[in-house]
């Protein structure tokens, strides 16, 4: 019997909002413990919310951008639980009205392309930290309760680790590009929930789930789908029934395995929060926020490709977060060698980035430094290889281009006689490299540019050299 | 009577509340009276009237994204039964 593997996806993603949800303590993330409360978020007795308009806006943003529909009217509910990270024993969310319902994402996994359903977007707040390191108890820091939250809940529409990835991925892309949350993974910015099912391939019926919380990056995420699904197969093909269950996924050891403790079903008992009236968007709100909406990573790779024409590769690579745009686009404002500026940011600079401990975020090179480093190379002041060397350099000690051409003596060796001085000594050298040429190797020409090139320390005009050395082997052949 | 041991047992584990084999006895049946009362309205012909998705007439209250002084640690703690390392300090959990 074949098997199909069946995953929906909830996506928590914390607004960057300044404030809190429902107060006005600020979100900062890394703070000392429990010094961005107030009697709100303490969840104090008789104190009262106040939605955060951005909040609002960020949501309705992130479903127009992900193509929902923007509720005209919803409300928040209260979803009640006890467990000590909410010092209210509710958190204040959405259930039956949600902000935004009905969108969809296109992915594509091995160039298949299809469309993934998004049931419903909420906005809710985000609870506090429980920290275990307490012999006799456990600590809770209240910082991060309220930090506004939307959760993404997805159709059960993905069937594999790779579209499930491929999906969050381009979910953290749009996001990034519209701004309303810094999809920071390692900082909780962005977490996976997946519910997983396996059936026989064919069938329309969904086999018995189960949920995994709080996935916190993306080789977490397809670690614990291939795991977990291949876990349910197993159980399946022995005759057993997999049991709705909560597992909790063990990034360590690579495991998954059942939350017993809270087996207990949940019943949440939702209902309308008393104390926050209901939120009424008209059209005019929701068409002004979708007519400042920036573009979107789909239309931005269209248009690399059209306009830049740029290979659809490039543009995809140059177009997967916000900052990687930017950057190339800054660049190309300064100077009109797309493909060049491509090449040198999808090959050269992230090696140097993982090097240097930065990324595209921290990046120390700005657009017109890489600039400058590429005009020089165009003009032929200093060879690619050169160009190479002095970006490494660029990295490290942060000087431009031109500075560091000059102190390290890079520029190119164009003077024709000085070249042909230390070529004519290396074909003296190398008799059988000359030989082999005129028994009709060319290969044995590649050999010598590299000599001259280690002679030069690749300062060689590379086309300059090659005319030189074919002079040379010829008059030694004659 | 519209409500069972069983219910409110089952209520009773939600809210962490205890209660004798009499009172659950007890309860069951002064629950299940204001439930009955309660029953009543079902008896209107309600297809009429818009359904009721929030009590308050009052929409769209929000406050600008501005942020205002926070408590201390020490005030935000000085309430807590127990505390340590500026953290409060709950019973053990288990995750
Ligand atoms: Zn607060």
């Amino acid at each position: 019997m074949e098997y199909e593997i069946v995953i929906g996806m909830e996506i928590h993603v914390e607004l960057g909002t300044k404030t809190k949800i429902f107060c006005s303590c600020p979100t900062e993330f890394g703070q000392d413990e429990n010094t961005h409360t107030c009697p709100v978020c303490l969840g104090m007795p008789g104190v009262l919310p106040v939605l955060n308009e951005k909040v609002v806006e960020y949501a309705t943003r992130a479903g127009l951008a992900l193509n929902c529909e923007i509720a005209h009217f919803s409300k928040m509910d209260r979803k009640n639980y006890f467990y000590p990270d909410l010092p209210k024993a509710y958190q204040t969310s959405q259930f039956d009205l949600p902000i935004c319902t009905g969108g969809a994402v296109g992915i594509e996994v091995d160039g298949v392309k299809k469309d993934i359903g998004i049931t419903r977007i909420h906005i809710e707040e985000d609870a506090g930290k429980l920290l275990h390191e307490s012999a006799d108890g456990t600590l809770l820091d209240v910082n991060r309760c309220g930090v506004p939250l939307i959760e993404i809940v997805t159709e059960p529409d993905l069937r594999s680790a790779e579209e499930a990835r491929a999906f969050a991925e381009k979910v953290r892309n749009i996001l990034e590009y519209t701004g309303v949350s810094d999809c920071k993974m390692e900082q909780g910015s962005m977490r996976f929930d997946v519910n997983l099912s396996i059936r026989e391939k064919g069938t329309e019926v969904l086999g018995t789930r189960t949920e995994m919380k709080n996935l916190n990056s993306f080789r977490a995420l397809i670690r614990a789908v291939q795991y977990e699904s291949k876990r349910q197969i197993i159980e399946l093909k022995k005759g057993r029934e997999i049991i709705q269950e909560t597992r909790k996924w063990d990034d360590t050891k690579g495991v998954s395995s059942s939350l017993r403790s809270k087996e207990e079903a949940h019943d949440y008992r939702y209902f309308p929060e008393p104390d926050l009236v209901p939120i009424v968007l008209e059209p005019s709100y929701i068409e002004r926020i979708k007519s400042k909406l920036p573009e979107l990573p789909e239309a931005k790779k269209k248009r690399y490709v059209e306009e830049y024409k740029l290979p659809e590769y490039d543009a995809g690579v140059l177009t997967t977060t916000g900052v990687t745009a930017r950057f190339f686009e800054e660049a190309v404002a300064l100077y009109n060698e797309p493909k060049q500026i491509s090449n040198w940011m999808m090959v050269e600079i992230p090696p140097l980035l993982k090097e240097n401990e930065q990324s595209m975020e921290t990046i120390t090179i700005t657009p017109a430094l890489l600039v400058e480093l590429l005009k020089l190379v165009r003009d032929k002041v200093i060879s690619g290889t050169s160009g190479k060397e002095v970006l490494k350099e660029m990295f490290v000690s942060g000087k431009n281009a031109g500075d560091i051409v000059k102190e390290q003596g890079l520029a190119q060796m164009s003077d024709t006689g000085e070249l042909e001085a230390i070529i004519e000594k290396i074909v003296a050298d190398n008799p059988k490299s000359v030989e082999d040429i005129g028994a009709g190797n060319e290969k044995a020409y590649g050999f010598l540019t590299g000599q001259v090139m280690k002679a030069t320390k690749g300062k060689a005009n590379a086309q300059v050299a090659n005319e030189i050395i074919r002079a040379v082997v010829a008059r030694h052949l004659a | 009577m519209s409500l069972t041991r069983e219910d409110v047992t089952y209520v009773a584990n939600l809210a962490r509340l205890e209660f004798s084999e009499d009172e659950v006895t007890a309860l069951a049946d002064q629950l299940g009276a204001v439930l009955d009362y309660a029953e009543t309205l079902s008896g209107l012909d309600t297809s009429h009237i818009k359904a009721t998705e929030h009590v308050l007439a009052v929409q769209n209250v929000f406050r600008e994204d501005e942020i205002k002084s926070c408590l201390t640690n020490e005030e935000a703690l000085a309430n807590a039964p127990e505390s340590e390392a500026g953290c409060f300090k709950v019973p053990r959990v288990m995750e």
